[in-house]
């Protein structure tokens, strides 16, 4: 029968009918979401800039223009580390990928397969693996001095150039990968076409090739700029202090907070910018393939030099690889304060490894770093989840400013975060329900989970994109409430994605150093932070233990996420049979 | 059984815009019905659909299954059984638990269950699939199964969102068949969504043809293709050439015509064509209904062949005749006919249709 009511109840009605498919049911769906991420992303941000200000008004910002001076000599040299991270990154990445998805040579498959050993280790390990290498007391410099019989050192990096080094070795994947995944992408009958035309090899690559690199390359550009930006453990280890990042855990360290803030402001400004750059930059072109079934050509090398160098190059590029996690193990075994002036560790024991596991104190961290770690995973996949959910599938007005929310907490470095963390909640606010968090257990697994959600909303994102919407709605259609579709059918078919984040989130955890050195308790000390404790007791052969346990953590967890994308694939597959 | 009926639906997805993308449709299903809403892209028909099912809620209008107003109410309290365009079955259950779906959301005790999926699975011929994954199955297979899941729940109504599209052209005429013969048995009304006209007009009992959001023609394929609405249903239900000529005279349900040669043809009409004399009328003409005059016959049009194509069953020629062009598939034409030569043309009397424009 045709409704005779009244407009108004017959308009209240349409409001209210329909339960999970109305317009109102995404609000009430996003708004816990949204305070979540509000009261610990967007407001701790706020807090840092009122701290900032708080006691010299806008004196703190002033130093970064005055022309001699901490604040401005560190802000120019953390963005001249940058842009030269950018420039070795991309040169040793991008020539990777061409050697390595162009060439077909001896030892290819292998370092295709470890090449990202060097950027899986966690920030602190990774810095110290590669200051025990190539620092002035690193291993391949005095190595070289005995060979030599010099009275120096030879090729030590130190300072600028050892930060370089790092941020080379760990950042230049951003380049590999971006540039491997746009050559896969790149339909080989392009270049065909330019070589058909009579362009010759040069041409072809100066006028197709890297042009159409050219979106691939500007995005892992902002990125290793970001990340540089951000980078903490390479300035300390190499003794760098003049970067933003080192200047906010000096300020910070000398309790002079509103300062600490106001560096901490302008990174993260400076921060946000970057990302929103990016993200600008992704909604435009990237040149995927036209044509199916084609694979783009190797090459063999055929000119003899090349035929001859290879190999040699080859396991030289294996080596150089794999000596990181080769000298944390070394190390590991090496008896504390033995190693002073050699090249390599001489005496070698079990030690370390038995104070770890026997004594309580030492085996505290370990249980800490789990413990923290998996707290803020379960939060990330809770929240990551339900964000991805919201912003892939639901229709909202802020739709976006949810999806921006999160990458903040993504784009800012964790000293950064840290400092808001302190700013927000070394008083208690709404959304610690009144409680002071600093100084409690709660504020480290706090900071894990605004640094490693993005993480999670990542890998949820990704795997909700593979997902028809249609398959919701045929469980909807069938009967099912909204909340019943979601968990057996989306939730279902998510998870493989959402597992493999959740395990990235943990193992980012458990290997967190740059927020956690800002923010730890006593009670609550995390394993990097007794790693950074018993270097600086010269406890060298303990602190590389504990690393040793956190690179196994990271190998199980990556060989684990590696059977994941497995059964992945075979979702994926089923996918593409049902579309 | 049950009937459906829309009335006075409409769907603005835009508020502040004044496109609609359903405007204005009001149509009745009658219980145990066939019916297909047929038209281009972005005619409106899958959002039509789509509010039956409770995806979207229309902008004004009611929907009713029977005496219910199901207008506002959720998708999954609306007991329809739709198949989807890629059938969206869930990649991580077998063949039968996809089709189990809906009877575990409903509570059926597991033996009933258990009955009711190989019954249903019976009935798509996929008896003895129900262990398999859906990845093991053929994209025909797939389409059977989305119809046994939509089934066995013992819908109110069947909605079909182009089912067959994804499915190559031998394997798509079995299915319509196949998909026509389980309606009838299970006495579904069903509401089917394709832009295919010829599938429309061999599985249908009645068809909606719409364009631009709104229904242009409501009736069974021997009306729509025998007397279409308008030149828009001519057009698109197969071939039509559609030619203007001058009205001579008129009557209740037929309209006279003057041809280019001077003669008058009487041409059916639907009541109320609004049609008198000195107005110019669009006669609907199908290809297959005009022939080359012989001898003593009196041709009605005169023109030049442009074109020329043996299809086998036919010979499709293309003529300008005094700079209009018309279409006609010749049964029998005689082999010499080229392109350039001077043709006469004869149109089969009671067939040609007056339309609107």
């Amino acid at each position: 029968m045709p409704e005779t009511s009244p407009p108004r109840l017959a308009w209240l009605r349409q409001r209210l009918a329909g339960g999970t498919n109305s317009q109102w049911f995404p609000y009430l769906l996003v708004l816990p979401l949204v305070l979540v991420l509000y009261g610990y992303v967007v407001h701790p941000m706020f807090a840092t800039f009122s701290e900032s200000v708080s006691e010299n008004g806008t004196r703190n910002y002033l130093q970064f223009f005055t022309s001699s001076g901490v604040a401005r000599e560190s802000l120019f040299t953390s963005l001249f580390i940058s842009a030269a991270s950018v420039l070795l990154c991309g040169i040793v990445g991008v020539a990777m990928a061409f050697l390595l998805k162009r060439f077909s040579f001896r030892g290819r498959r292998l370092i295709e397969a470890i090449i990202l050993v060097p950027a899986a280790l966690p920030p602190l390990i990774g810095a110290v693996s590669f200051q025990l290498l190539y620092s002035n007391i690193g291993i391949v410099p005095r190595g070289l001095q005995a060979l030599f019989g010099t009275e120096r050192p030879i090729m030590a990096f130190d300072g600028i150039a050892g930060v370089l080094v790092v941020h080379t070795f760990t950042m230049y994947p951003f380049f590999y990968l971006a540039a491997a995944a746009a050559l896969a992408g790149m339909d080989p009958s392009v270049e065909e076409a330019a070589y058909n035309l009579g362009a010759g090899r040069v041409r072809v690559w100066r006028t197709v090739l890297l042009p159409m690199l050219t979106p691939a390359m500007v995005s892992a550009s902002l990125l290793v700029f970001m990340t540089s930006l951000a980078s903490y453990t390479a300035p300390l280890l190499f003794n760098v202090s003049q970067t933003m990042t080192m200047q906010i855990y000096i300020n910070r360290t000398n309790g002079d907070l509103p300062m600490a803030s106001a560096y901490a402001s302008v990174l993260g400004i400076v921060s946000i910018i970057f990302l929103l750059a990016m993200r600008w930059y992704e909604g435009r072109r990237s040149y995927q393939s036209q044509s199916k079934g084609i694979s783009a050509n190797r090459r063999e090398l055929t000119n003899p030099i090349g035929r001859w160098l290879a190999p040699v190059a080859s396991v030289l590029a294996t080596m150089v690889l794999l000596a990181p996690v080769a000298t944390i193990a070394l190390v590991a075994f090496s008896e504390n304060r033995t190693w002073t002036t050699q090249v390599l560790p001489e005496t070698y024991t079990l030690d370390n490894f038995v104070t770890i596991f026997s004594d309580p104190k030492a085996f505290e961290p370990i249980l800490n770093s789990l413990q923290m770690s998996l707290l803020a995973a379960i939060g990330c996949v809770v929240i990551g989840v339900l964000v991805a959910y919201a912003v892939r599938r639901l229709k909202f007005i802020g739709r976006g400013l949810l999806d921006v929310a999160v990458m903040i907490a993504w784009a800012l470095p964790g000293t950064v975060v840290a400092i808001n963390l302190i700013s927000a909640f070394s008083t208690g606010n709404a959304f610690s329900f009144g409680q002071v968090l600093i100084g409690t257990f709660w504020i480290l697994p706090l900071a894990y989970f605004v640094r490693f959600l993005p993480i999670v909303f990542r890998s949820s994102s990704a795997a909700l994109a593979l997902i028809d919407p249609s398959l919701e709605e045929a469980a909807r259609n069938l009967g099912a409430s909204w909340l019943r579709a979601f968990y057996t059918i989306t939730v279902r078919l998510m998870l493989p994605g959402v597992l493999a984040g959740a395990l990235l989130a943990f193992v980012h955890g458990v290997g967190e150093f740059v927020a956690s050195v800002l923010i730890y308790t006593s009670s609550t000390v995390p394993i990097s932070v007794a790693i950074n404790n018993r270097m600086y007791s010269f406890e060298l052969g303990t602190a590389a233990a504990y690393g040793m346990l956190q690179v196994a953590l990271i190998f199980v967890v990556m060989w684990f996420s590696g059977r994941l994308e497995s059964s992945r694939t075979a979702t994926r597959r089923a996918e593409q049979w049902t579309n | 059984m049950i009937d459906v009926r829309l009335t006075a639906v409409s769907k603005r997805f835009d508020k502040s815009s004044d496109a609609a993308a359903v405007d204005d449709v009001t149509v009745t299903i009658g219980a145990g019905e066939f019916f297909t809403l047929l038209g281009p892209s972005g005619c409106g028909k899958t959002t039509t659909l789509r509010m039956v099912a409770g995806f979207y809620f229309p902008t004004s209008g009611q929907i009713h299954f029977g005496d219910d107003d199901v207008t506002h109410l959720s998708p999954n309290k609306r007991d329809t059984g739709m198949v989807f365009q890629n059938y969206a079955l869930f990649p991580h259950m077998t063949v039968a638990q996809n089709v189990a779906y809906g009877l575990r959301v409903r509570r059926v005790s597991r033996a009933e269950r258990d009955r009711r999926v190989e019954e249903a699975l019976a009935q798509v011929h996929l008896s003895g699939y129900g262990a398999r994954r859906i990845d093991a199955l053929s994209g025909g297979q797939q389409q059977r199964v989305a119809l046994a899941r939509a089934l066995v729940i013992r819908p109110r109504t069947l909605l079909l969102d182009e089912p067959l599209s994804n499915l190559d052209a031998k394997l798509r005429e079995e299915t319509r068949t196949e998909i026509r013969r389980i309606q009838r048995e299970s006495g579904n009304t069903a509401i089917y969504v394709t832009h295919d006209q010829a599938e429309a007009m061999a599985m249908s009992d009645r068809i909606a043809v719409m364009q631009s959001g709104k229904v242009q023609q409501v009736g069974s394929p021997q009306e729509i293709y025998y007397r279409p609405a308008n030149a828009f249903v001519a057009r698109f239900i197969g071939r039509s050439n559609v030619l203007s000529l001058p009205v001579a005279g008129a009557g209740e349900n037929r309209v006279e015509v003057r041809m280019p040669d001077g003669t008058t043809l009487e041409v059916g009409a639907a009541p109320g064509h609004g049609l008198t004399e000195g107005d110019t009328a669009l006669v609907s003409v199908r290809p297959e209904h005009i022939t080359i005059a012989g001898g003593e016959d009196e041709p009605a049009l005169r023109g030049r062949v442009t074109h020329v194509e043996f299809t086998g069953m036919a010979t499709n020629l293309t003529v300008d005749a005094d700079g209009t062009e018309v279409m006609a598939a010749v049964i029998d034409a005689p082999s010499s006919i080229n392109v350039g030569d001077l043709v006469g043309l004869r149109l089969v009397r009671e067939r040609l249709w007056v339309v609107k424009p």
